[in-house]
This record gives structure tokens, sequence and C-alpha cells, in this order.
């Protein structure tokens, strides 16, 4: 593959702590390898940033390989930036052009607070989870797993939507902060498999109750989400998590 | 003497008798005992979810923003149970030989068998709790192939097995949670352990988002928090993945077993340039359908598809006929090794060999040719089917490939490149998990005992599971049950207050020394030492350059290196600077094992010690122990060894040929 060196202007969200008030910076980096990955490219703006005795900038990452969910940068107006089906951590230099001007914010929702620069608090994610997004069973004398056969379809169908990192893109992306694409990539993956089948009411129904307390907008369907989510989780979801509610909230026993 | 606390008794009965006679705690006494959980990936988040279902008070922490993260979630191919579904002559011995000769018989027979037997009940579990497997049309599960076996049990999930086991292990840790039995800290990293009256009783915690220093008590610490990989710099690991839990227990009278037992992963994507950050694993699967090979020509600069079929060179192939592409991790990272630095390497950098599908796209788009009704389907349309065939089975690897390389693996040769990826030693533990320190226990990859000097592929999440759903529950109770009169320690008591004082004062030289080199940079050049000296080869002159210059570029790091910001923060620096820190101690320790071990085995490949044909030459008489190292003071360990028995599985030339 052809690689080449760019320059770019990075304008970056700066914010201490949670309290205090955030700005962009400006930053010109100089040099950048189009073989690098997005957050490369700001190590190595780090690395010049604490030699010249500046703070650098501060982000969530881990894994580096598109499966941890912890990076969270909005590019360009846009969660994870201009690829499709990828994440900030698998998002590489090639994408920009030499000259550009990227800016570069932390996801934006009231339920996903900023800690600093571009790090937010989503345990939110782990709170709606928390509400509902399990199946009940202590560890033991499962029966065997070939006991209760799963139709190819529906496994495969389960496994998509469990496919979901929990990144939080979603809610970035959506005008209303919504997180239905990721509670009901979790509806959805449990709701399919016979193993999930007896908790569905009450989990559909807590979970949302949760999300509503978190803080998190409804859904209006503009389709915003599925649109930057990185693993593709499709937004028939949504109308799955839908069908589960009603029919939850229709024939509640309790 | 170092007492392995193996039970008595035939192999295959010890688990089962130890599980019949273990003390309990009963219902009331557990609420009243409480557990400290560090890392919340496989080992970590299992072992919080079981203890938590018991009644145990359970604290869990992780480092990340939610426990959702731990690097377990990265594990690609799959995981290993000896179920015998497809009828193909697997069992509970085969996967405990498979694992012991895969090891190459340095690890602990009874461990691998407890772990052999309790392989099966794990995927029955995470089939209950939801986890959605690959099935086959016919509703049950599917399996597929691994490196080092000659059956096919390994159960996965597309190409992210790891996700989908940890979410599962994620959900019943958050459903415990929710419960009250578990309190969660993200954002936490331990900083020391508190060690009362001889017993682990607790452990000093950071906030990395207010950079403040919490003090947590618990009748027992269990550390689940990784391997070290990252000692090298690059690796298949996160970018957070460290040693310092473990490196402070270690430091607190843990003993550290086998250092040196480092896997290096034959498939992973070379090394672009200066500021590559991380390397990434292609699946072990890959070996399954795609062929490896260099050009038979030296520095042969053709394009792979230019390269005519009688010019290339299929060396795992012509070496290891009887396994082929499917030689165990170590055997394979070796083969590459061999042909790069003999000149047939290929890519820009010459370190790198070709994995190619060109053969199974052909092969797939046949059968599936036949399977609709196409027999006299033309090469396009073969070529065609056997590309969706493939997409199916691998479109996530191949897509990830694309993304880092801007290369279709679908129409070139991959590149691949032997990277560090697991660490098969760690804390030393006894047959119930726990360390040299009473009350201090180590699971998962953190700890050194199933997988000797090698892990089979598909294993890690096998243990991971194994310790945290299986093991611990039993094990723990058995200490538990003398100190249900021990009532919770408060964290005033000086040990605490000293522990603290000491992480406290750390922090603070550190913050102090202000000089001019960032830690990542020293971070860089301890991960070039370890690579170049205690990587793929080994020898001693090389072994004790690398002690001499970790020992400088520690006392460097300690005068000059530069962490932006304040303590009282968020301060990513800070944080890794602790890390590093540490890491530099173990690098030092790694060279001094792998000195110490003067024979080749597994991923320890030492070069005074290989046969005339270039294979590891193991040495029974003079190294069948576990190296198990007591911390002694600055730059000082002295060596304990656990005598290795093997009553079961007598130990062979491990040959794949």
């Amino acid at each position: 593959m052809e690689h080449k060196n760019i320059n770019l202007t990075l304008k970056v969200w700066k914010q201490k702590n949670g309290q205090s008030q955030g700005r962009f910076e400006t930053y010109l980096v100089n040099d950048i390898s189009t073989e690098m990955s997005f957050l490369e490219m700001f190590d190595v703006l780090n690395e010049r940033l604490i030699k010249e005795g500046k703070e650098p900038i501060a982000f969530d990452h881990d894994c580096r390989e598109g499966i941890c969910g912890m990076c969270s940068m909005y590019i360009n107006g846009r969660p994870h930036g201009p690829w499709e089906g990828t994440t900030t951590c698998q998002l590489h230099m090639r994408a920009f052009k030499d000259g550009e001007t990227i800016v570069v914010e932390p996801w934006r929702a009231n339920a996903f607070p900023v800690l600093k620069d571009l790090m937010v608090d989503r345990s939110s994610f782990d709170r709606i989870i928390q509400a509902g997004g399990f199946i009940s069973v202590n560890t033991g004398n499962a029966v065997d797993a070939n006991a209760m056969p799963v139709e190819k379809d529906k496994a495969d169908a389960s496994f998509a939507a469990a496919a979901c990192i929990g990144c939080g893109a979603c809610v970035a992306a959506c005008k209303n902060s919504s997180a239905m694409l990721f509670l009901s990539a979790k509806v959805t993956h449990l709701a399919l498999l016979p193993q999930g089948s007896p908790e569905r009411k009450t989990r559909a129904l807590n979970m949302i109750a949760q999300m509503d307390k978190e803080g998190f907008g409804a859904c209006t369907n503009t389709g915003a989400c599925e649109a930057v989510c990185p693993k593709e989780i499709s937004i028939t979801n949504i109308a799955r998590l839908n069908q589960e509610y009603l029919y939850a909230g229709l024939t509640a026993d309790k | 003497m170092l007492n392995s606390k193996t039970p008595a008794g035939p192999l295959d009965q010890k688990w089962t008798d130890y599980k019949g006679h273990v003390k309990l705690v009963n219902p009331a006494n557990k609420r009243k005992l409480e557990v400290v959980i560090i890392g919340t990936g496989l080992a970590g988040a299992s072992a919080a979810a079981s203890l938590g279902e018991l009644g145990y008070k359970v604290k869990a922490f992780c480092f990340q923003d939610s426990p959702r993260r731990a690097h377990s979630i990265a594990a690609q191919g799959g995981i290993n149970a000896a179920k015998n579904y497809q009828n193909d002559g697997d069992s509970v011995f085969r996967l405990f030989y498979d694992t012991i000769k895969g090891g190459d018989y340095r690890a602990r027979e009874s461990n691998v068998h407890r772990l052999a037997e309790v392989s099966s009940n794990i995927i029955d579990q995470c089939v209950a709790q939801g986890v959605p497997f690959a099935r086959e049309y016919g509703g049950l599960l599917s399996n597929r192939s691994f490196g080092g076996t000659q059956v096919q049990r390994t159960f996965y999930a597309a190409g992210q097995t790891g996700q989908q086991l940890l979410i599962g292990a994620y959900q019943a840790l958050e459903r415990q949670v929710a419960l009250g039995n578990v309190e969660m800290y993200n954002r936490h990293e331990m900083l020391d352990v508190v060690v009362i009256d001889g017993k682990a009783r607790g452990i000093i915690a950071r906030d990395l988002v207010s950079g403040k220093l919490e003090r947590h008590f618990g009748h027992a610490v269990l550390l689940c928090s990784g391997g070290y990989g990252n000692v090298f710099y690059l690796s298949t690991n996160a970018m957070g993945s460290n040693v310092t839990a473990a490196w402070k227990a270690h430091k607190k009278g843990a003993y550290f077993g086998n250092p040196c037992f480092t896997q290096i992963h034959p498939t992973c994507i070379p090394v672009s340039g200066d500021h590559q950050s991380k390397l990434t694993l292609m699946s072990e699967s890959l070996r399954n359908d795609g062929r490896i090979w260099v050009p038979k020509k030296q520095g042969d600069n053709r394009k792979p598809g230019e390269i005519p079929e009688e010019e290339r060179d299929y060396y795992l192939e012509r070496r290891y006929p009887a396994f082929g592409n499917l030689v165990p991790r170590d055997v394979a990272s070796r083969a590459a090794k061999e042909r790069c630095d003999a000149g047939y390497g290929v890519g820009s950098s010459k370190q790198a060999v070709y994995l190619d599908y060109a053969d199974a796209i052909k092969r797939y788009g046949h059968i599936e040719a036949g399977k609709q009704g196409m027999h006299e389907a033309d090469e396009a349309t073969v070529i065609r089917l056997g590309k969706e065939v493939v997409k199916e089975k691998y479109g996530n690897l191949f897509d990830m490939y694309e993304k880092i390389t801007g290369e279709n693996p679908y129409e070139v040769p991959m590149r691949i490149y032997p990277a560090v990826h697991y660490t098969m030693g760690g804390i030393w533990v006894d047959y119930e998990l726990m360390t040299t320190v009473p009350g201090l226990y180590a699971l998962g990859e953190a700890n050194f005992s199933d997988h000797g000097a090698n892990r089979l592929g598909a294993s890690a999440l096998m243990q991971g599971l194994a310790d945290g759903y299986f093991i611990i529950p039993y094990t723990l109770g058995s200490y538990l049950s003398d100190d249900i009169r021990t009532a919770s320690i408060p964290t005033t008591d000086p040990a605490f207050e000293a522990a603290e004082k000491a992480v406290q004062e750390r922090i603070q030289t550190l913050m102090n020394i202000k000089g001019t080199q960032t830690v990542e940079s020293f971070h860089k050049r301890l991960g070039r030492i370890m690579w170049d000296k205690c990587g793929m080869a080994r020898n001693a002159e090389g072994l004790k350059q690398a002690i001499a210059e970790i020992q400088q570029l520690k006392k460097e790091f300690w005068s000059d290196v530069r962490i932006p910001g304040a303590i009282d923060e968020m301060n990513p620096e800070l944080d890794k600077a602790n890390r590093v820190a540490d890491f530099i101690e173990l690098g030092e320790l790694m060279c001094i094992d792998a000195l110490d071990r003067k024979e080749s085995c597994g991923g320890h490949f030492r070069e005074e010690s290989q046969t005339e044909e270039g294979e590891a030459k193991r040495d029974d008489v003079n190294f069948a122990y576990v190296s198990a190292w007591e911390y002694k003071g600055e730059h000082q360990w002295q060596l304990h060894k656990e005598e290795l028995e093997f009553e079961v599985a007598k130990p062979t030339q491990r040959s794949y040929k």
C-alpha cells in the first residue's frame, strides 16, 4: 500500500474536569504517516506536547483493535469519524487529506458527563444492564449445552445484536441522546434465545425505565444511530424492542 | 520447600475428592466475609459473579471505564472444551494430554487435569447465560480446529468469542451489582496489597478520576489482573494491560512463577513504523484454512501473485507434515523468524511471511458450487462463491486487516509476523490458586499455572473461566472457613496507614523528578531491549547485556522521567508512569529467569539448547521444575523450585512432524 506523510490542523476539545468550562484548542501536526491510526496520531501529538511542557490531551482507549468499546471521539461531526463500521482506534490516517482541519470533540449527552478533555463517564450504560440486561442463572450445574437446540437463524440474529461493544456512539449521534439502539441490541440478543425468554417482559420494562431515569432521550427513528454504529447494529432491533415493550406492558402480570 | 498442596490419589480423582472434602462456609457467615477482586476480565468477572451469588461481600476493581472492557474481550478464535460433540475421539484425558504436551511438560499435571475436567461445565454455563456460540443448521453447537490438536473441540462465536464470553460474565457480574452483592469500582487501579499478620487483608487503590487514594479491606484478595505482555511495549495486549497489581503482590511476598515464559503468536499484522503503538492479532483460526509461505528465493521482490506455485516454500507443511499449518504457536513463530532471518521475508520490512487464502477460496467455492448444483461452474463463479464462504467464516478479521494495512486480503495474501501475545508465567499459586501470601489468590492469566511453557490456542478463555466459575468458589471456602471469626479490620489499622503512605510517597517521588524524557519513550526502550534479547530467541550473553541495560534504564527513569499534570486529578501519564516503573523491574526478573533456564522449552528458546534441525531441546534432567522467584530487595531475587512430577503424561520429545 502506498503511503505518504501529511500535515493537519486539529481543533480539539479541552476541559480540565467535569466542573470546569471547556474550549477548543488548535494544534498543528506535521509529518503524519498515512499508515498511522488516528489514535497513534494523537500519541505523536501528546509526546510532543509533553516535551514542550504542555498538557497532553486525555482520551479513552484500550484494546486498539475495535472491540473493547472504550475509544470515543466525535470526529468532524461524526462519532468514530468518517469510515463506516469502524471505531476511532481502527480509523487510519489514510482517511484524511494533506492540509485538512479535523475537529475532535467528546461524546455529548447529559447521561455521559465529560470527565476530562475527550473522556466521558458512560457508567449509565452499566446501570441499564443492571436493570435487566442478563439471564438470571447462577453458576453451577447448567444443563448440557446441546440439550436446547437453537435455530441457526435465530442464533445468528442474536449474535449480530450481541456484537454491540457499548461504546455509546449511537447516543452521541442521536439528536435526542437516546440509548435505544444500545438497549435494543441487548434486549434482542437475549429475547431471541430460549434461555432469555422467561425474563422477556421484566427485562424490556425495567431497562427502559432505567434508561429514562439516566436522562437519555426518546427515540424518534431518525436512524442516525445505525448510520454511525461501528458494529453496524441494525435499527430493526429498536422495532423489536418496541414490540417487546408493548407486549410486556399490555400483558403485564403484576 | 514450595508446597503445591496437590491432593493425593489418582489424577482423575483428585478434584472430585477435593470437592467432596473441602471445608465449607455456611451462608450466614459468607455474608460477613469480604472479598476484594482486582480485574474484571474472564477470571475476575466470573469470580466476582460466582462469589457474589454464593453470598460473599465482593468488591471488584477495574482500571477501565466499565468492567466489560477488560482485555479478555479481544480474544478472537474460541474456547476449548472436551465435549466430544464431534465424536472425533476427544475426552477429558485427551484435552489434559494435549495441554501438557503443548506446554512442553512444564505445567502441573493436577491443575491441568482439573482444567480439562471443568471445561465442559464452562460451555454449559455460558450457553445458559445466553452466550451466542456459532451453531449448525440442526441447532446444535458448532466446533472448529485449533493449533496443537487433532480433534475439533473449539467453540466459537465468529471471531469475537472473547467478547461474547466476557459479556456473559459481565452481565452475571452486573446482576450481582444490582442485587447488592458486588460493589463495582470502575477507573480504579490497585497500587498495593495490605498484609496484616502475614495475611492479605486488603488493598490501596487510586481513583483514576479524582487521583485520591483509597483503602479497601478484604478477608481475601483475588488478583485477576491478566498478563504482562506489554513489558515488550509492542504486543497484542490492550494499551492499559499492565503488571502493576501482580508486581505489587510480588513485592509483598508472592513468588513470581516462570516469568520468562512468553507466548509469541505467529499470526499478527507486521509493524509499519516507529509510530506503532500496538500489534493486532489475526486469529489462529485463520491457520485452519490459510497456507503460510515465503518465496523459495532470497530477497524476492516480486508481488506475491507473480510468484508461481513451484517457487513458493510452504515451510510449515514442508517441515511438519503431520500438523502442517496447525503446529502450536511457539513452533510456528520460530519457523517464521527462521525464514525471515535467513533472508526470505516479504513486504517492505522483510519481517513478514504470507498467509494465503487463494486455495481455501477455491476449495470452498467448489463445495459451495456443488451444494448449489452448479457442477459446471466456471473459475470466476467458484472464486466468488468461495469468497462468500470465507467472508462468513472470517469476515471481521479480513475487514480488520484491510482497515489497518489498506490491502484487500481476499485478493492478495496477508502479510503476518509473530508478536507477543500471552504470558504463561505469572504469580505462583498452589492447587487452590493461593499465592505464597495467605489469603492472596491469583486467577487467569495472572497466575502461572496451567499452560507450562506454551499455551495452546483457545485455552486462555477456558482457564480464565475455569478459575473464576468453577475453582475459586470451592478453594476460597477452604481458607475462609478458618476466618469466620475475623471481624472486618478497620482501614485505620496501622498497616493500611503505612501502605497508603508508601504509595503516596512513590507517586510524589515520580511527580517530583520533572525530567526531560516521556514515560512512553522509556517504555519503548524497555520493549526494544526485551524483544531483541529476551524475545523469540535468547542466549546467555544477550540476557546478561539486557540485565545491565535494564538496570541502567531504571536509573535513568527514576532521575529523568517527565510526568505532566498533577496528582489530585485525572492524569493518564501518571497512571502510565506507575505501570512502566513496574514493567522495568519485571523485565529484569524475566531476563534473570531466562538466563537461569538453560534449556529450551515451549516459547522459551535458548539458542544454546537446540537439536540439529533447529528445534527446541528440553532438558528434563535439570529443568523439570517451576521457577518461583522471591523478591529480596532491589535487583535481588531468590529462586525456589517446585519440582514437576509427571505420573500420567510421561515427557517425550515434542514432535509435530
